[in-house]
């Protein structure tokens, strides 16, 4: 057990970094070095490291696109038919393969540019909702992923590994969905604030137990996290189950849909197809809010000192278990708006076995992002073109769309492991103090 | 060189990515009638639902001019993009399998009314005029195979589970046990079902239906509280129910919706019979009404398949399991079924319900 040697160790590498962080909110200052980066060890925090930082995920994006194309062409029989007629004709058809594959992919996930600028020069309403809608599907998938990620990012901040983002999800479903269909004659006014507000308090109460747990008796928040998701779905179950409490009474495990006052307005409420809706623009808000939550107030100074080293912070006078409890239920209020964007803006209603997957993709989320709000949101949107993309590809392409699990499966493993991009482009290892401790908290 | 190497396919890459913007996806010029399937969460080779509602697409593309193709749904917000898929590419007639789409279904059937929808497993009410909802009587053919299960058992036990508690899955269930119930009225015998009860509402349910390792605890459960016979309702989990029986012996599983002597053959040996849902032969029917020339729309109509029009049905019964005395009576009661002279306890269940 030595993790007070590790928690030491740990802290004077994420010194730098968290100060970084902040540097990044000043743009404009270029080159010049803050006036708080006192380390020793600190780097110019300058353009040229910002992007080096930014080189080892990039890479591992590219090289995951390169082994996703080939699981591609290994998986297509027509590449095989080819390579039987001769070799040449097998990898003119692998490139035709991929170079299908990947551009539907691209349309998917960004529209065809082509339609779009014909669209925009028709003036056509229809058309440039026709040519942008792959666009926003984009976005529209990466508003949960952002509230999900910036959860398990909070957590990680706290030195808490909130595997429970799924369960917290579940139950701010529930609460959303129940104030949504259950207060009518409310204006839009009222009704939706307090139907995003009923999703925050379900996902953040669920969450403060094992916080709670955590700062009372030292209980393992991952454990607690784990079997809280059970509950929480069993407990879904129960309540949406056909003849349950919440079910709609058509015969089916569904529950009511929600008033249109609690809908969440979308960007073009007469088309159907498009679901992007308000919900995206307050997950940036959030983010930000987050942002400033973390690295401007004493709340957030007080989180990242006991994600740091809780030792030290008690020993700062900072109550360690209270912080435990706070930062679980900011977490898990974050994971609530994710159920809540999605029953308001986009299901309006909640369905039993509502299973997303969100809460596990929010912990690469929140690694691929190193658990900083912004990197959260930019991780999201690439998860968001990757879902929608993929969709594309499985439909004119024909490739299955579990294509998409793979690609961000190996974003993960290279951004976990770094040493292999590195070894693969020889890019030089950063000088210590500039990486990020993305484990740091998990003990 | 390995950078170059490397660098290459970076280029093919971007290259690639520049290409996109050329139009390198030519639209099919076809004049097959276009037939689009959105899957549920389960997958196309579920082996089960999403399968056999394909099998149907399938079948058409061989006896009619058609052609297919799906989608698969990995998580409930997708749905509603698939259907824009096939919406934008101009299908002639989209399926969805699943009532969780049947909301989805009917926004994109009331926003584009000059497209034609199916759906497997829902009926709505009241119907909307391009959707044809494709419902199964699975109950009765769920009675004959707890009919034939109560003749067959040696322990006096039989049982069943499901996925969750949901009318597609209790109905197969309800009628099971009915089956037994009128066996055991007409044979004076007290054959005993594990893992659901009509009356409490109450059964063994899984929580899933992609768990194979719970098909087989649970599978193991029963086996040990005497049960020799158990029909699993909740797809791909009931294989992991058919490995456990396969190796304790001297036991039998009923398969639902599929034959899973021809679906699952490694488990030919230990099942029983299995409980026909016949969804490929609702959508072939459908495709071929709605390929017919001059076909403008289903008019909000729901097809049913029952006994009496094949759209429901059980497998062959394992030989040397149930007399020949036995399968006559199958036959006459599938018969009293047909003229309603059986109640499969089906109408009464759900009539409670909602």
């Amino acid at each position: 057990m030595n993790k007070e040697a590790h928690e030491t160790d740990a802290r004077a590498s994420t010194e730098v970094p968290s100060d970084h962080d902040d540097a990044a909110s000043d743009r404009n200052t270029g080159t010049e070095p803050t006036p708080r980066a006192l380390t020793v060890h600190e780097p110019k925090p300058g353009c040229r490291s910002r992007l080096r930082t930014l080189l080892v995920p990039l890479l591992a994006i590219v090289t995951a696109l390169i082994i996703g194309a080939l699981v591609i062409v290994f998986t297509d029989t027509s590449v095989y038919a080819a390579f039987e007629e001769g070799f040449l004709q097998g990898i003119v058809q692998a490139l035709v393969v991929i170079i299908r594959a990947y551009s539907a992919f691209y349309v998917g996930a960004f529209g065809d540019p082509g339609q779009i600028l014909g669209a925009l020069l028709s003036g056509d309403t229809t058309r440039i909702i026709r040519a942008v809608y792959p666009l926003t599907e984009t976005l529209r998938t990466a508003t949960p992923y952002i509230f999900a990620g910036l959860a398990v990012a909070v957590g990680f901040q706290g030195g808490l590994f909130n595997i429970g983002a799924e369960g917290q999800y579940f139950i701010a479903g529930l609460t959303t969905v129940f104030v949504g269909y259950a207060l009518t004659g409310l204006p839009a006014l009222i009704h939706l604030p307090l139907a995003l507000l009923a999703g925050i308090v379900g996902g953040a109460l669920w969450a403060a137990i094992p916080g709670y747990l955590k700062g009372k008796t030292g209980a393992h928040e991952v454990i607690n996290t784990i079997m809280l998701n059970y509950i929480a779905f069993r407990f879904a179950e129960y309540m949406l189950d056909v003849g349950g409490p919440m079910a709609r009474g058509d015969g089916r495990p569904v529950s009511p849909e929600i008033q249109p006052s609690a809908y969440l307005p979308r960007l073009f409420p007469g088309q159907i197809q498009v679901r992007l809706n308000a919900g995206f623009l307050l997950a940036l808000l959030v983010a930000w809010g987050v942002w400033w939550l973390l690295f401007k107030t004493t709340i957030g100074y007080e989180i990242r000192t006991v994600g740091h080293n809780p030792r030290a912070a008690k020993y700062a006078g900072i109550n360690v278990a209270r912080n435990y409890v706070i930062t679980m239920a900011i977490s898990g209020g974050l994971a609530g708006l994710a159920a809540s964007t999605d029953i308001l803006g986009v299901l309006r209603f909640m369905p039993n076995a509502f299973h997303s997957g969100y809460g596990f993709d929010a912990i690469a989320l929140a690694l691929l992002g190193k658990s900083h709000p912004l990197g959260v949101v930019l991780a999201s949107l690439l998860f968001g073109a990757l879902r929608a993309g993929a969709r594309n590809m499985q439909g004119i392409a024909r490739v299955p769309i579990d294509i998409t699990s793979i690609l961000q499966g190996l974003i993960i493993v290279f951004i976990a492991a770094p040493e292999i991009i590195r070894l693969i482009y020889r890019v030089r290892q950063l000088p210590k103090g500039e990486e990020i401790d993305l484990t740091h908290g998990w003990g | 060189m390995r950078k170059h190497i490397s660098m290459t396919l970076v280029m093919v890459l971007l290259f690639s990515l520049v290409l996109s913007a050329c139009d390198l996806l030519p639209q099919p010029e076809t004049d097959a009638f276009r037939v689009g399937m959105v899957t549920d969460v389960g997958g196309i080779d579920d082996r089960s639902f999403n399968a056999t509602a394909w099998r149907g697409i399938e079948m058409a593309e061989e006896e009619l001019n058609v052609e297919g193709d799906f989608l698969e749904s990995t998580a409930q917000p997708d749905y509603a993009p698939n259907l824009t898929h096939y919406i934008n590419q101009d299908y002639d007639l989209i399926v969805t399998v699943g009532f969780l789409l049947a909301d989805d279904t009917r926004d994109f059937a009331e926003a584009n009314p000059d497209f034609n929808f199916a759906i497997v497993d829902f009926a709505y009410d009241p119907p909307v005029e391009n959707i044809r909802g494709l419902v199964f009587a699975t109950d009765e053919a769920a009675f004959l195979a707890g009919y034939a299960a109560a003749a067959a058992t040696q322990t006096g036990i039989v049982a069943t589970f499901g996925g969750i508690n949901i009318p597609p899955v209790s109905i197969f269930m309800v009628g099971f046990e009915h089956g037994v119930n009128y066996y055991n009225e007409q044979n004076g015998a007290n054959v005993q079902v594990l893992g659901w009860d009509t009356a409490a509402n109450t059964g063994v349910f899984v929580g899933n239906f992609d768990s194979t390792d719970d098909g087989r605890r649970v599978a193991d459960e029963f086996l040990s509280e005497g049960a020799d016979i158990i029909m699993p309702v909740a797809g791909p989990v009931g294989l992991g129910s058919a490995e456990a029986v396969q190796q304790a012996g001297n036991a039998w599983i009923i398969g639902v919706d599929t034959d899973w002597t021809v679906s699952a053959p490694e488990y030919d040996a230990i099942i029983l019979t299995s409980v026909l849902k016949n969804m490929d032969i609702a959508v072939f029917d459908t495709i071929q009404m709605a390929a017919e020339p001059g076909f403008t729309t289903f008019g909000g109509e729901t097809y049913l398949g029952t006994l009496e029009n094949d759209g429901v049905g059980i497998a062959d019964v394992a030989p040397g399991t149930i007399t020949a005395d036995v399968e006559a009576e199958l036959d006459q009661i599938r018969q009293a079924i047909i003229d309603g002279e059986i109640d499969t306890g089906w109408a009464a269940y759900i009539g409670g319900l909602n």
